[in-house]
């Protein structure tokens, strides 16, 4: 079934925005031909949620104007916590749709890392970002917030870590979103090639009470051959936007994909984060905590398919619900017919801290191939009042032993972020969140 | 000196009754032991003192120096001064050990005046060492992966750092090998004197050849039926329970299943 929608863009418009960003023709053209499938592609279907409600399309507008920051003691507060301003040696920020501060080690230039805006990317390492951009990971035609998002990408970083390069302090982002009218169009493509490492970790912060935007956002991971990718991201964008978020990985043989994702936005949310272990003994660690409250409604769905042979992927995703948020969250091992000695395991659980709060852990193994292992583990629950109880009688007030058991029930990703100011980050959004 | 006064106290477990008048005075400075027969009330006992949950007093009273315990929340009774080694203590993923150590201790103290770092970690390491357990398991998640004797010991070290006024033990001998025993006991020594009152729950008469008591009690059917000197303790390990029962005229009809 195809369906019509009517888009906030049209063809010649997207055009424009491209000539007037200098985008080499290739770029322009997956672009005018992204927008005209996303006007006939139909939505995702997110399991268990129903988003046929949810305004993925308007919005006030497609970019919108910052001012760019010439030194770190412009950045707001919010910011500032969450990097280590001394030292902090590749580190970019983006304002909005405006990149707004970059700085890279000239140890890391010298070895050919690139570590630069998408933007940018696109013009100067064209034939690079032509290779992997929704070419491996994500597909435009996957459905119609693929295909707009590549029509309308207005913001992201490009990664690339040369053979044999390890980067051994971690790559650095912060996409500030500060103006109510902005909208996101994020593509983040981390390129590791054969034998390389590398740290990325990304935050998503809004210091706008309201968005009326769109985040429709989108970040691949390619590691090549016995490449490593850490992958740190923590988001709490705010209220009003509608979020889309897919996060993934492409992983070959014996490459290792660990993603700590802290998942804090106050938006409605439709995340997915899967990994494809391609190559036979690849590895996917896909841990992620999240925090509903309000009324909000979220979707997360965790995947690792496996398709090499040996591959072994480990979801963890711990979710807490107060107030009247609804949550969903899928877990999918899939291991595919030849995935032979592969090992699928997944652990969910969610913990309900309000009567009206909804939470709903779906595990799910897709099995393929006989030869394999797999398992999963699953719950929802209340804070155990014996643990209460414990905690109590050595004099801890009952909100502190609360507080303990729930920032306990999160550790998992929050002691697994590479960077100290934003794991404190986390610590303390967490905190704001579950008072 | 303090004194835990128990009177009368009736507690039931999901509407049935299994303490039927208990009475028990407690001095500091004092060891004293409960022994008695499976399913006899002793561990309700320790849960109510504690204000477990899932145990309700339905009449009687427990007094610390004439403050009424019973209305206190839980984490009130421990900055009473009330202290339960636990028979099966919690695990708690995410949690430090450490962290949860300095938590209770700082619970008792102001605002402001926390302990400092340095002193918390100095205590501890000096506690640790002397209960023979590895520094790495302060950084391990709270009795998360511990074994029985772990988690035994891990409860000695939590009496030793937040020093209470009365420290009730449950079965702490449960489950534990004679090298452990010996460790464990040689902890609740440590804290005996001026400012420390003990109240030992165990099965076994070996725990008290380590802990010497200064009184025994024997429970039976929700009550305390017999009290004495460390001789009783000896007599019981040597000639069991049916004396008692034989002398008190107790029969076996309606044994109290709960032992939890």
């Amino acid at each position: 079934m195809t369906v019509e929608t009517k888009l906030a863009l049209s063809a010649t418009e997207v055009r424009s925005f491209s000539q007037s960003n200098n985008e080499p023709s290739w770029f322009a053209n997956l672009r005018a031909e992204a927008i005209e499938k996303a006007a006939e592609l139909p939505m995702p279907k997110p399991d268990k949620t129903n988003i046929s409600g949810w305004n993925f399309i308007e919005f006030p507008q497609h970019t919108v104007e910052s001012t760019p920051f010439n030194s770190l003691d412009e950045l707001p507060t919010e910011v500032k916590e969450i990097i280590d301003i001394e030292g902090q040696e590749n580190l970019y920020i983006q304002r909005n749709n405006t990149p707004a501060f970059i700085k890279i080690s000239e140890e890391l230039k010298a070895q050919g890392v690139i570590f630069t805006d998408i933007q940018t990317a696109i013009r100067e390492h064209s034939d690079l970002v032509q290779k992997y951009f929704m070419t491996e990971a994500v597909k435009v035609d996957e459905h119609k917030l693929t295909a707009y998002h590549a029509a309308l990408v207005n913001g992201g970083v490009f990664v690339y870590v040369p053979k044999n390069v390890v980067v051994e302090q971690p790559l650095q982002v912060v996409f500030l979103n500060d103006n109510a009218d902005a909208s996101l169009f994020n593509h983040v493509l981390v390129v590791a090639d054969s034998n390389s490492a590398v740290t990325y970790v990304e935050t998503y912060v809004s210091t706008v009470e309201q968005s009326n935007g769109q985040a429709n956002l989108i970040e691949e991971v390619i590691a090549l051959d016995n490449a490593q990718v850490t992958f740190g991201a923590v988001d709490v964008l705010a209220k009003g936007f509608t979020t889309y978020v897919n996060r993934r990985g492409h992983i070959k043989r014996d490459a290792k994909m660990d993603w700590a994702l802290g998942l804090m936005n106050d938006s409605d949310t439709i995340s997915e984060n899967i990994t494809h272990l391609i190559g036979d003994g690849s590895t996917a660690n896909a841990k992620t905590v999240v925090v509903g409250r309000g009324e909000q409604k979220q979707n997360f769905t965790t995947e690792v398919r496996h398709w090499g042979k040996n591959s072994e992927g480990f979801i963890l995703k711990h979710g807490v619900m107060k107030d009247a948020a609804q949550t969903i969250f899928n877990g999918i091992g899939k291991i595919e017919h030849g995935a032979t000695k592969s090992n699928a395991e997944q652990e969910s659980r969610v913990l309900m801290l309000s009567e009206n709060a909804r939470g709903d852990a779906n595990p799910i193994l897709l099995i393929d191939e006989d030869d394999v292992m797999a398992g999963h583990a699953a719950s929802v629950g209340r804070v155990d009042p014996i643990q209460l109880y414990y905690l109590m009688s050595r004099g801890i007030s009952k909100s502190e032993a609360e507080r303990l058991v729930i920032h306990g029930f999160l550790a998992p990703v929050v002691t697994n972020l590479p960077i100290e100011s934003v794991k404190n980050q986390l610590t303390k959004v967490i905190e704001g969140k579950v008072r | 000196m303090s004194t835990l006064v128990i009177k009368d106290l009736h507690v039931s477990i999901e509407d049935k009754e299994i303490l039927k008048g208990v009475n028990l005075t407690i001095n500091t400075n004092e060891v004293h032991a409960i022994m008695g027969p499976n399913g006899t009330g002793k561990s309700t006992l320790a849960s109510a003192i504690m204000g477990h949950p899932k145990y309700e007093v339905t009449s009687g009273t427990i007094e610390i120096d004439g403050e009424n315990v019973l209305e206190m929340e839980v984490d009130e009774r421990a900055k009473a001064g009330l202290f339960l080694a636990m028979q099966y203590p919690s695990e708690i993923s995410g949690v430090t050990n450490a962290d949860f150590i300095r938590s209770a201790i700082n619970a008792r103290r102001e605002e402001g005046d926390e302990i400092s770092l340095m002193k918390f970690i100095r205590e501890l390491d000096k506690a640790m060492d002397f209960l023979e357990m590895d520094q790495d398991m302060a950084q391990r998640y709270l009795n998360e992966g511990f074994s029985g004797g772990e988690k035994k010991r891990n409860e000695i070290l939590q009496l030793m750092m937040i020093k209470p006024t009365f420290a009730i033990l449950d079965e702490i001998d449960s489950g534990l090998d004679i090298d452990a025993l010996k460790v464990v006991a040689k902890g609740i020594n440590e804290m005996r004197g001026e400012g420390f009152g003990c109240l030992a729950i165990t099965h076994y008469q070996r725990l008290l050849n380590y802990i010497t008591p200064d009184h025994v009690h024997v429970m039976m059917q929700g009550r305390v039926v017999k009290s004495g000197g460390p001789e009783l303790a000896q007599r019981l390990e040597a000639e069991g329970y049916d004396w008692i029962k034989k002398e008190l005229g107790i029969e076996d009809t309606d044994a109290v299943t709960e032992e939890a």
